[in-house]
C-alpha cells in the first residue's frame, strides 16, 4: 500500500439511454485504490456498483472522468487487469485447463511456461484433478474456481470481481471466499470485488465502499482494520457489518426509518466522498 | 450399463430394419404370384442378376466413384465457401447489410432452376456437375452458420474482449466453435443435399459416368431391374452418408452434456 495512486477513479460519470430517457448509473464517482489492497463495494441492486467495475477493468469505455491504472488512462481492457465475472462464463468446448489457458492466450510467457502457469493456478483453486473435465461435468462452485483461475493466470496486476459468488449455495460460498483470501493473501494482487452481501464484503475487504443508488454515488467508505483470517463471528466483524448495514439502510429512500444506531457508534451520514473510517479491532 | 446399452441398441436395429425387410418380402411375393407386370416392377432375384452383371462385367463401382468424387468434390466446395461467406455475413455489419437481403432473396429460388444458368456458363461437363452439387450444399451451409454465428453469447464475446482477444482469435476460439453445433446442422444437409444434386445433376445435365446416367440407361433400354437397382444404391449411399455426417457431428460435439 505504497502507492496511492495505483488506481484512481476520479468524478467518473457513466449514464445510460434507456428508452430515450437519461439513466444516470454513476454520478461523479471517486475512488483511489492502493496496490495490494482488497476493496468491496457493497450496495442494492441498481446503484451502478457493476458499472463502476465494468469501467475499471475497461469493458467499457464510454464515461466522463478519469480512469488510471498506475498512471496510464484506461482505455480499454488490459492484460494487466483480470476480471471474474458472476457466472464462470466457461466455454463449453474447451476443458477445463484449456479454459484457463485462455487467460494466457495474448501473454508472452513461453508455451512451457504457460503450462506449468495453467497447472500451478489450478492447483491454487484446488481443481487440478480436474483439468481434462469439460465445463458441464462441473458443479457451480467448480465452474467458478475455473473461473477465478482463469483471471488470476495471466498474473494482472487488479482483479475485477463481479459477484463471483453470487449464485452459489451458501457453504460453497464461505469456503471460496476463504479460498480467495487465501489467494489473494499469498499473492498479493489488488482485488476489487462487488456484491450485494455485507457479510461478504465485510470478511475479505480492506474497505467496503458503500453505494447508493439513482444516481450511483459512493456513499460511504468503512475500514475493516482487523487482522486475518478473520472470524465470521467475531464481534469484531458483526460491528463492522452494522456499520455497513446502518450506511446502506440510510442509503434507502425511505426517510421515515429512523437510524438505527448500535451502542459505541456514532450515527455516520456521511457525504458521497466521505474518508476511510477506521474501526477498533 | 454397456450390455443394457447394447441389447437396447439391438432392439432399435431389428425395429429400424423391419420395415424394409417386410417391403422387400411384398415386393418379392408380388413379383412372384404376377400380382405386378414383372416389366414394370421386376423380382428380387433379376435385381440381384443384374446387380452382378453391373458389379462383374460392367462397371458399377467405377460409375459410383464418380458420383462420389463429385458429390464430395462439390461438397467441400459449398461447405469450405459456405461457412467462410456466412462468417463475413455474420461478423461485419456492412457486408450483413448489403449482401444478406439479396442471399435471401436468391436462395427461394429452387435449385432445378439454375441448371440452365449453370450449363450455359459452365457447359455440361464435370465443373457444371460439381457447381451444381456445390451450390446445393452451400445454401443450407450457410443458413445454419450464419444464425450459429448470430447467436453466440454475449457473454463469451466480452470475456474474449477482456482477454483482448484479436479478430482471428475472436474467429477461431469463440465464433466458429460456439455456432459448430449449427455448422454441423448445416453440413448434415448440406450432405444430404449435395448428394441429391449429385443425381439431379446426372440427370439433367449431359449423361456421363455415374449412377445417374445408369439410372437413364436402364430407362432407355427399357431395363427396369437396372433402374430399380441404381435407386436402391441411391438410396444406401444417402444412408450412409447420414449415418456418417451424424457420427461426425457427435464426435465434434462430443463437449455437449445431451451428446455425450
Amino acid at each position: 500500500m505504497c502507492n496511492p495512486a495505483h488506481f484512481q477513479i476520479r468524478k467518473v460519470t457513466r449514464e445510460f439511454n434507456v428508452n430515450g430517457e437519461k439513466l444516470t448509473a454513476l454520478d461523479a464517482v471517486s475512488l483511489d485504490i492502493a496496490e495490494g489492497e482488497f476493496v468491496t463495494i457493497v450496495g442494492a441492486s441498481g446503484c451502478g456498483k457493476s458499472t463502476l467495475l465494468r469501467l475499471g477493468a475497461g469493458l467499457d469505455t464510454t464515461y466522463s472522468g478519469r480512469i488510471s491504472h498506475e498512471g496510464k488512462v484506461v482505455t480499454g481492457p488490459s492484460l494487466d487487469r483480470g476480471m471474474v465475472f458472476q457466472e464462470p462464463r466457461l466455454f463449453p468446448w474447451l476443458t477445463v485447463e484449456r479454459n484457463v489457458a485462455l487467460g494466457l492466450e495474448n501473454s508472452k510467457f513461453t508455451k512451457s511456461e504457460k503450462k506449468r502457469l495453467v497447472e500451478e493456478h489450478l492447483e491454487l483453486v484446488g481443481l487440478a484433478g480436474f483439468a481434462r473435465a469439460y465445463p458441464h461435468q462441473l458443479s457451480g462452485g467448480m465452474a467458478q474456481r475455473a473461473g477465478i483461475a482463469r483471471g488470476l493466470v495471466n498474473r494482472p496486476n487488479v482483479l475485477f470481481l463481479d459477484e463471483p459468488f453470487g449464485a452459489l449455495d451458501a457453504i460453497t460460498k464461505a469456503r471460496l471466499q476463504d479460498e480467495l483470501n487465501d489467494i489473494w493473501a499469498r499473492e498479493r494482487i489488488t482485488m476489487v470485488l462487488v456484491t450485494h452481501d455485507v457479510e461478504e464484503a465485510v470478511y475479505l475487504g480492506d474497505r467496503v465502499v458503500v453505494m447508493s443508488p439513482r444516481p450511483g454515488r459512493i456513499r460511504d467508505i468503512v475500514a475493516v482494520d482487523l487482522p486475518r483470517p478473520r472470524e465470521r463471528t467475531s464481534a469484531a466483524l458483526a460491528r463492522v457489518r452494522t456499520r455497513v448495514l446502518e450506511s446502506l439502510n440510510s442509503t434507502e429512500s425511505k426517510p421515515s426509518v429512523g437510524p438505527r444506531l448500535v451502542e459505541g457508534e456514532r450515527g455516520s451520514k456521511s457525504g458521497p466522498l466521505r474518508p476511510a473510517v477506521a474501526l477498533a479491532n | 450399463m454397456t450390455a443394457t446399452t447394447a441389447s437396447a441398441r439391438l432392439v432399435r436395429f431389428r425395429r429400424g430394419v423391419t420395415l424394409p425387410i417386410v417391403l422387400l418380402i411384398a415386393w418379392e411375393i408380388s413379383s412372384r404370384t404376377g400380382l405386378v407386370d414383372p416389366r414394370f416392377l421386376p423380382s428380387l432375384d433379376e435385381v440381384a442378376l443384374t446387380a452382378k452383371r453391373e458389379l462383374f462385367d460392367n462397371d458399377l463401382i467405377g460409375e459410383l466413384g464418380y458420383s462420389l468424387m463429385r458429390n464430395i468434390a462439390g461438397f467441400l466446395i459449398g461447405s469450405v465457401a459456405g461457412v467462410a461467406f456466412a462468417t463475413l455475413l455474420a461478423l461485419s455489419r456492412i457486408a450483413d447489410r448489403l449482401i444478406t437481403p439479396t442471399f435471401n432473396g436468391l436462395k427461394q429460388i429452387s435449385l432445378l432452376a439454375w441448371i440452365p444458368l449453370i450449363s450455359v456458363w459452365f457447359g455440361f461437363g464435370e465443373q457444371a456437375k460439381v457447381v451444381f452439387v456445390a451450390l446445393a450444399a452451400f445454401i443450407p451451409i450457410v443458413l445454419n452458420t450464419y444464425e450459429g454465428m448470430r447467436n453466440v453469447p454475449a457473454d463469451l464475446i466480452e470475456v474474449g474482449g477482456a482477454l483482448r482477444f484479436s479478430w482471428r482469435q475472436r474467429i477461431l476460439r469463440i465464433f466458429l466453435p460456439s455456432a459448430l453445433p449449427s455448422i454441423a446442422t448445416g453440413v448434415h444437409l448440406g450432405l444430404i443435399y449435395s448428394w441429391l444434386a449429385t443425381v439431379g445433376a446426372e440427370y439433367f445435365l449431359a449423361v456421363g459416368p455415374g449412377v445417374g446416367g445408369l439410372i437413364i440407361a436402364g430407362r432407355e433400354r427399357f431395363d427396369m431391374a437396372l433402374v430399380m437397382l441404381g435407386v436402391m444404391i441411391l438410396g444406401l449411399v444417402g444412408f450412409f452418408l447420414n449415418r456418417l455426417a451424424y457420427a461426425l457431428e457427435s464426435h465434434l460435439l462430443r463437449w455437449r452434456p445431451q451428446l455425450g
